[in-house]
């Protein structure tokens, strides 16, 4: 009786719907609930023209909410430092990462102890750690202001002259970038096989040549997957914010992302049409370069 | 180079390194414990003259952290255990139950793990508000209960699987759900620990959603918590840093005693939740 009832699995009756959707029911409805219909909603509510939020009203479909974001001064200025932000954050990241990872992988003592150092920061909370940095920055009592005095460079106003707000923005998000980072590229370096390196040194190449030649061409796949995922990351940077610049985008309002700025488009002035544009904005430009890297990628392992 | 000198320069690197990365959490910790008269000098000085916990009984004193922490306790747990139960039924019906559309599906999911968080919370704040969920701790976890990634991981392990075995323990009489919980979740328990505490890290520090969510001060959650008293009691660095400290602790003690499970797992998955 149980063989057949087996057997049966294989062929197309009801009850081949009805336990799966039993076993699916749970995970596919907060999917549903909170990804998919949010999604649809969203893209939806990014063409309305006139939406009113409490009457849910609209006058029809369009892109009035692109043209005026597009013709904002401050998304146009949250765009550019969203970009800016992400170019310097990843390509940091990853190199830094990569050099400490390999570091890592050498024949080392205290490897236990180093890895438990370089990971940490991954476990912990932006709004905690960030305000250790806004301390760390502070003008005049600051460690790091400290520090360069040390070498005779003045205070810096890290955290309320426009000029350098940025740039704090940018050390903090390196530094809390580079845990998972290195997590991954070491990962990845250790499943490369070690008979290469010995077969290169035997034909004698330099440390840097098995670097260049081997180690980062083998890496490759690696190194792209971090590039990307630590891009999608970046480009939401937001939540730094609250913590170096107690909620505010920045002194004078100077450092807006895209991401601040569908929160306060979305949460402080409820202008939902918007915040839901700003928003696809982001996900469009985010999806055209992470398509255009997986492309490269392909094309560079067909050499 | 020679092997001396470059031993000395990876050394030396590493350590600069781990010493930058760690510093943060030194410093939080040794400031919580300075006076306010020794947090503001130049230069700074290293270890406290004499360590206090003035600023602890400060912070626990002016702003519910006790709550804030049982708070954080209830949604982390409650979060967790959700999508634990969600992940291991449905990551059991995309590896070893068949039905039409299965692979579509499952290439869709993995599609929509691009769409940010952030996105959607323009939708999601009123499907919250709809359902009368605002300011309540509810509401911090029911959006919470399904996690694409979690169960992407949990397939692949059951995949890896032999086959043998679903098909011996069917013969000797085993249903699917038995077979599941009896068998293949205790295999799976490496894989459900990582993932488990990766929820619980992720849950424990989530921030922006407290904060369209929650109102009313009791029922803030940690993170929240903190940066409200950044503007509640001022900005007085050695009492911040002792809120930071209490809300950071817990997930490095976690991290501390978890290390290779947290470490070896996301490297397995190779991708961030």
């Amino acid at each position: 009786m149980r063989r057949t009832a087996v057997k049966n699995d294989e062929r197309i009756t009801l009850a081949t719907f009805l336990q799966p959707a039993a076993y699916l029911t749970p995970f596919m409805l907060g999917i549903l609930i909170f990804t998919v219909y949010p999604f649809i909603n969203v893209v939806l509510i990014s063409f309305r023209e006139d939406y009113k939020v409490l009457s849910r009203e609209f006058s029809g479909y369009g892109l009035g909410n692109y043209a005026r974001v597009f013709a904002d001064p401050t998304f146009i200025n949250a765009l550019k430092n969203t970009a800016i932000f992400v170019a310097a954050v990843v390509p940091a990241a990853t190199v830094i990462s990569l050099l400490i990872a390999v570091l890592l992988n050498s024949k080392i003592k205290l490897q236990g102890l180093f890895q438990t150092a370089f990971f940490m920061p991954m476990v912990t909370s932006v709004t905690a750690v960030g305000l250790v940095w806004r301390w760390l920055f502070n003008f005049d009592y600051g460690l790091i202001n400290y520090l360069l005095s040390l070498f005779d460079i003045g205070a810096i106003n890290w955290l309320n002259d426009p000029r350098y707000a940025i740039y704090s923005l940018i050390i903090y998000g390196t530094w809390s970038m580079l845990p998972f980072t290195i997590i991954i590229l070491l990962a990845g370096l250790q499943n490369i096989n070690p008979q290469f390196d010995v077969a290169a040194k035997a034909d004698g190449a330099s440390p840097l040549d098995i670097f260049f030649r081997i180690t980062v061409p083998l890496l490759a796949p690696t190194i792209g997957l971090v590039i990307i995922v630590n891009m999608i990351s970046a480009s939401k940077v937001f939540m730094e914010l609250f913590p170096l610049f107690g909620g505010k985008p920045g002194p004078a309002y100077s450092l807006y992302t895209v991401i601040y700025y569908m929160y306060e488009q979305f949460y402080v002035k409820w202008r939902l049409g918007p915040a839901a544009a700003s928003a696809m904005i982001l996900f469009l430009i985010v999806l055209v370069f992470t398509l255009i890297q997986l492309l490269l990628q392909r094309k560079w392992k067909n050499y | 180079m020679s092997d001396l000198v470059k031993k000395t320069l990876i050394y030396t690197l590493l350590a600069v390194g781990a010493i930058i990365m760690v510093f943060p959490f030194f410093w939080m910790f040794i400031s919580s414990l300075k006076t306010a008269a020794e947090v503001n000098t130049s230069p700074p000085t290293f270890l406290p003259a004499v360590p206090t916990f003035q600023n602890y009984v400060f912070a626990l004193k002016t702003a519910p952290f006790a709550r804030y922490f049982l708070n954080s306790v209830i949604v982390t747990l409650a979060c967790v255990t959700a999508t634990m139960f969600t992940t291991i039924l449905g990551a059991f019906a995309f590896s070893r139950l068949k039905f039409p559309g299965r692979e579509f599906i499952f290439a869709s999911l993995i599609a929509m793990m691009m769409i940010p968080f952030e996105m959607l919370i323009i939708s999601n704040y009123s499907t919250m508000v709809a359902w009368k969920l605002i300011d309540t701790l509810p509401a911090l976890i029911i959006p919470f209960t399904s996690s694409i990634f979690y169960t992407y991981i949990l397939r692949n392990f059951f995949l890896s699987v032999p086959d043998s075995l679903y098909w011996s323990a069917r013969v000797d009489g085993a249903s699917n759900w038995t077979y599941l919980w009896r068998i293949m979740v205790p295999l799976a328990k490496p894989t459900l620990v990582t993932i488990g505490l990766l929820n619980a890290i992720i849950a424990w520090n989530s921030f922006l959603w407290s904060v369209l969510m929650i109102n009313t001060q009791a029922k803030r959650t940690l993170p929240f918590g903190l940066f409200a008293f950044t503007t509640e009691s001022g900005i007085r660095y050695e009492r911040l840093m002792a809120g930071a400290t209490i809300v950071v602790l817990p997930m490095i003690i976690l991290f501390l005693t978890a290390r290779k499970s947290i470490v070896t797992g996301v490297s397995r998955g190779g991708m961030k939740g």
